[in-house]
């Protein structure tokens, strides 16, 4: 144990942790600014640049990072004296003074933590001014880099090297010019992006946000020539609630629904329809692949993949592309509802799909370019117009002055409305994978599952395993969350050493709860916890909890696709992968 | 020139082929690796280094002996031995002489200190920019080589120990140490925070002992005379000699080499020679752009790392500039300033932004813009970033902007309430003036100004256009009536 004192108390902390942590274990909050950490998932960032953090040491020369400096025993930390207070102040001042002051214009007024951060430490008046250093907007499928507003904390670029292993975004150019951006600053487009969206749920800043898209969705709900259907992704219901001040893991299901009907969409429908069509079709691949390797097909490839994250669908058409083949061929549910929106339950009430405009709430920035994507369009027009965040979605309730915390509780609408526990738990890391074994299972065996909860499945671990038995055959599930972990597993089938029979993967830590699109955790990993929490929480109240015995599931076969894997489904439901490793280049 | 400066980095350079590893060995080269290697165990090597008082000679003046302890003590499975010849200092080029006139010096001595700390690999992270110092030095690695000096089982030991160069591409803040070591490993070049020191967790993880090329030339002689001999040259606390490049307005401008303790008057006056056109001492600028400007009074101080401190400046590298009456003093804390601006690697907010409102502060006050609130801001900000900064560019950068406050106030204070610049330098604060009385009307001076700023009849006095003038001074050099005045 190390023994120290700071700003006169003493404290005694184990060896090599931070002055900052040390000082919080005595209630003691000293301000950062660069510094990140989501706890528990291995997620730090602390390059000591703001400078923000600094504290003196008795006897030492310089002011020291408290971010990055660790305990030693006998040291004398001042945390704000006069000294500490005007050193601080004046390096944010410096920042500030570097940084446009459009915060009533900017997407993160009121998220920004710059912007706190002057609140804080009461800045009223820039003293050092002169040139701000200003770069090329670039605007992409799903996110908007304005780094005339990056303070070079360097977050984005730990979570897309570090976290996610993407290696779009590193600093470029040095001293004032220096900028966190892609290489030879090209556009995002250009680059090996994914749009996974972590980058822009970690910026403090407004430098990195989302495409916003919710105009075109006003426009559409106020065009009378179109009928406007909503789906809304099993993780948004988990998360909306915190952005009108509910405590994280509120379930808002019902008053989301209240809310989207009270925006004047026409059909309130659910994803988690079609995540359960999802499990027929990607549970069906399973055990198809599962039964022709068991009996002996040599060209039969294993493990399979899960497929319904655009973000690592983006991850291995970059990457890995020789390996396109191993991932299931389902397309995930956002764009397995497109079709049935526009091709089955518009053609049944007689709407024309140039007249259907199908919008998506997802807790996803990857899902903006996903359902922009030429093969996911006839004729032009795309299965789902536009995608929006959780984010957009709150900011479209609030400018629509409903009061969200009054709403009535309501239902989706039916078919597209209804879904099980399995599609619920899409929403987090295990979810998928956990829905997946609980119809291939039945539909293995023939017997009737007894215990639905896989807990095995469930938790944050990084990289996770399990041993399904069914009935018999022992089923080997990996599970990865983060790119960079999914890029671990990738390398043991590169190299032949995966044992798994399916993977499922998700690109942002945590799962969809944890996605680019949703409400800024602002490195408070027990939010995402409660998320995760409330997911399965609704799982638990379902009465059905397995996707094949959603009964609009069932109808939909039987009225129109015939069997999971047959023709129709395979025109509609099922999509293929492209070799996108030669695409990121540099304009001369 | 040659009177009071003895020789010992320098001992070879100009007297033996470089090109040739004979001539160095014909000059003791090698011996001291043989005698290390045979005759002395590791820590006791150090021993001697440490007894031997050596510093660091690239600015930081560490103990070099200690650092070899620190790292010789970390177990780990793989050793790492730099040596740093990314000089960047502008102006300096102590390093480049070392490896262009004698490369086996710092090769020896890198191979001792791979011997002390348990290393068997060697890198020289060089300057792109020096080609001949390049090239000597691939030429003495692959003598080295074929005469055993380097490679495996050197000299039938047992020990192995071989060096490779990685090349920079002229960063200035690669020559801190952790920023070096991240270019090296292909990262951008840019510091972190210490601790870890390199010694600990250095180039890809492991124990790494970075030492500048001055300080290596230093060991093979001082295992060959010993350390007795070596500690005692030089002050209490700095031993041996120092490198210096020699400019600006001196006669004798260049490298010498100097034993510690040596005072700046000896250094200008007696070695250099005295100022130019026998022009007045005004200011003696040490440690290259961190460093500061010492003036008049502290010419008689000893020049040793904590004497140049104490004065508000700093041994650096090396470089040593002396200027007169014709240097403005607010200009050349900003000449100092538009580099460290461009040289900072901006991760941290103080350097990126602070260095850059400093100049433009500065940038005010030459162009007469400046107020006595400038003053106080240039004062508080040169602070902040010192105390805040994370690596050494940042914490000394400000240093010309402190010392020449400190010392040279009255002429800030000229230039923000008087706005004049006695040194005639900042081009705002000068107006160039007929004098209606003594101009006879030759038109000569209208005739040069590239501007046409200048107007008047021919055999009448002439009148120069403030507003166009843009103070190129052409009127002045061809007036042969010395009626053009600055005021």
């Amino acid at each position: 144990m190390i023994k120290l004192t700071i700003d006169g108390k003493q404290v005694e902390v184990e060896k090599d942790i931070t002055i900052l942590k040390a000082a919080k274990t005595v209630g003691i909050d000293i301000p950062t600014l660069c510094y990140f950490e989501l706890r528990d998932m291995n997620i730090e960032n602390r390059p000591g640049g703001c400078r923000i953090c600094v504290v003196e040491i008795k006897g030492r020369r310089n002011l020291a990072p408290a971010c990055s400096t660790k305990v030693e025993n006998g040291i004398e930390v001042n945390t704000h004296n006069i000294r500490v207070l005007n050193a601080r102040r004046t390096v944010l001042e410096l920042i500030l003074s570097d940084h446009p002051a459009e915060c009533l214009t900017c997407a993160k007024n009121g998220n920004c933590e710059l912007q706190s951060m002057a609140q804080q430490l009461g800045v009223r008046e820039l003293p050092y001014q002169g040139e701000q250093s200003t770069y090329r907007k670039d605007t992409s499928p799903a996110i908007i880099r304005d780094i005339d507003k990056c303070i070079m904390c360097r977050r984005c670029e730990m979570m897309c090297n570090e976290v996610q292993t993407v290696g779009a975004l590193s600093a470029i150019n040095r001293g004032f010019m220096a900028v966190v951006a892609p290489a030879f600053e090209m556009n995002l487009e250009k680059s090996s992006c994914t749009y996974c969206g972590q980058c822009v749920s970690v910026c403090p800043t407004g430098a990195l946000t989302e495409v916003d898209h919710s105009r075109n969705v006003i426009n559409a709900l106020a065009d009378p020539a179109k009928t406007v259907v909503v789906q809304t992704a099993p993780a948004v219901r988990a998360a909306l609630g915190e952005e009108f001040g509910l405590e994280p893991g509120t379930l808002v299901t019902g008053k989301m629904v209240a809310a989207l009907r009270r925006l004047g969409f026409d059909y309130v429908f659910d994803t988690d329809f079609a995540a359960d069509l999802t499990i027929m079709e990607e549970g069906s691949e399973l055990l198809d692949r599962l039964s022709r390797y068991l009996k002996g097909d040599k060209s039969v490839k294993l493990p399979i993949l899960t497929s319904c994250c655009p973000g690592w669908v983006n991850f291995f058409e970059h990457n890995f592309p020789e390996m396109r083949d191993i991932p299931s061929t389902a397309k995930s549910p956002q764009q397995m509802f497109g079709p049935i929106a526009k091709e089955y339950f518009g053609k049944k009430l007689g709407i024309d799909r140039k007249n259907m405009i199908v919008v998506s709430i997802m807790p996803c920035l990857a899902k903006k370019y996903e359902c922009q994507r030429d093969e996911f369009k006839v004729n032009g027009d795309p299965d789902v117009n536009f995608s929006l965040s959780t984010r957009e979605l709150a900011h479209l309730i609030k400018a629509s002055n409903i009061d969200f915390n009054s709403l009535p509780e309501e239902e989706f609408d039916n078919p597209l409305g209804e879904s099980t526990g399995a599609s619920v738990i899409f929403g987090t890391t295990g979810g998928v994978i956990e829905a997946a074994c609980r119809t291939a299972y039945e539909l293995y065996t023939g017997k009737k599952l007894e215990k639905v909860d896989f807990m095995e499945l469930r938790g944050f671990e990084n990289i996770r395993h399990a041993t399904i038995d069914f009935d018999g055959l022992p089923i080997n599930i990996g599970i990865a969350h983060g790119l960079g972990n999914a890029r671990k597993l990738l390398e043991d089938i590169k190299d032949g050493k995966s044992e798994f029979h399916a993977i499922e993967i998700m690109a942002c830590p945590g799962g969809c709860i944890g996605g680019g699109g949703q409400p800024y955790h602002f490195g408070d990993s027990e939010i995402l916890k409660k998320r995760a929490a409330a997911v399965y929480q609704e799982d638990a109240g379902k009465t059905i909890r397995k996707s094949h015995e959603n009964p609009f599931i069932i109808q939909l076969y039987k009225e129109f696709l015939g069997k999971p894997l047959g023709e129709k489904s395979h025109h509609l439901l099922h999509t293929k992968y492209f070799d996108k490793s030669a695409s990121v280049f540099v304009e001369e | 020139m040659a009177k009071k400066q003895l020789r010992i980095a320098l001992r070879n350079c100009g007297v033996i082929d470089p090109e040739r590893i004979e001539e160095y060995i014909e000059r003791d080269g090698y011996q001291a690796l043989g005698k290390v290697l045979t005759e002395l165990s590791p820590e006791a090597t150090i021993e001697i280094i440490k007894k031997s008082g050596l510093r660091g000679r690239g600015g930081g003046g560490f103990s070099t002996g200690l650092k070899w302890e620190i790292t010789r003590k970390v177990q780990a499975d793989q050793k790492y031995v730099v040596c740093n010849a990314d000089e960047g200092d502008p102006g300096a080029f102590m390093d480049r002489s070392v490896l262009e006139g004698d490369p086996h010096s710092v090769l020896e001595a890198m191979a001792i200190n791979g011997y002390c700390t348990g290393a068997s690999k060697g890198l020289v992270y060089i300057r792109a920019e020096y080609p001949l110092a390049i090239e000597r030095l691939k030429i003495a690695m692959k003598q080295a080589r074929e005469w055993g000096f380097l490679g495996e089982d050197i000299l039938g030991t047992g020990f192995s120990f071989d060096v490779e160069i990685r090349y920079g591409a002229g960063a200035f803040v690669c020559g801190e140490e952790t920023a070096l070591i991240h270019s090296m490993e292909g990262l951008r070049g840019e510091p972190t925070v210490k601790p870890p020191f390199p010694s600990e967790s250095g180039y890809l993880g492991k124990p790494t002992n970075v030492n500048n090329v001055e300080t290596y030339a230093n060991i093979p002689v001082i295992i060959n005379k010993g350390w007795e001999w070596f500690a005692g040259i030089g002050t209490e606390k700095s031993k041996g000699t120092k490198v210096f490049a020699l400019a600006g307005k001196i006669n004798n401008v260049g490298l010498i080499e100097v034993p510690m303790g040596t005072t700046l008057r000896e250094v200008i006056y007696d070695i250099g020679g005295g100022l130019q056109d026998g022009a007045a001492f005004k200011a003696v600028q040490t440690g290259g752009p961190s460093g500061g400007c010492l003036m008049e009074k502290h010419l008689d101080v000893p020049i040793d790392y904590d004497n140049l401190i104490a004065a508000g400046s700093m041994m650096g590298s090396g470089g040593m500039i002396v200027m007169d009456d014709s240097n403005c003093m607010v200009s050349i804390a900003k000449f100092y300033l538009d580099f460290t601006v461009e040289e900072s690697c901006g991760k941290c907010s103080p350097c990126r932004i602070g260095n850059k409102r400093l100049n433009e502060l500065l940038d005010k006050i030459t162009k007469g813009n400046g107020t006595m609130e400038d003053l106080d801001k240039l004062r508080n900000l040169s602070t902040v970033i010192k105390e805040t900064s994370l690596c050494g560019l940042g914490q000394s950068s400000p240093n010309p902007v402190l010392s020449t406050l400190e010392n040279f106030y009255d002429e800030y204070y000229e230039h923000v309430t008087a706005k004049k610049c006695r040194s005639n330098v900042c081009k705002s604060l000068m107006m160039y003036i007929i004098d209606a009385e003594k101009c006879i009307g030759c038109t000569l001076c209208a005739r040069n100004c590239p501007v046409n700023a200048i107007t008047g009849e021919r055999k009448q006095a002439h009148y120069i256009d403030p507003e166009k003038c843009i103070k190129c001074g052409a009127c002045m050099e061809k007036c042969k009536f010395s009626a053009i005045f600055i005021n």
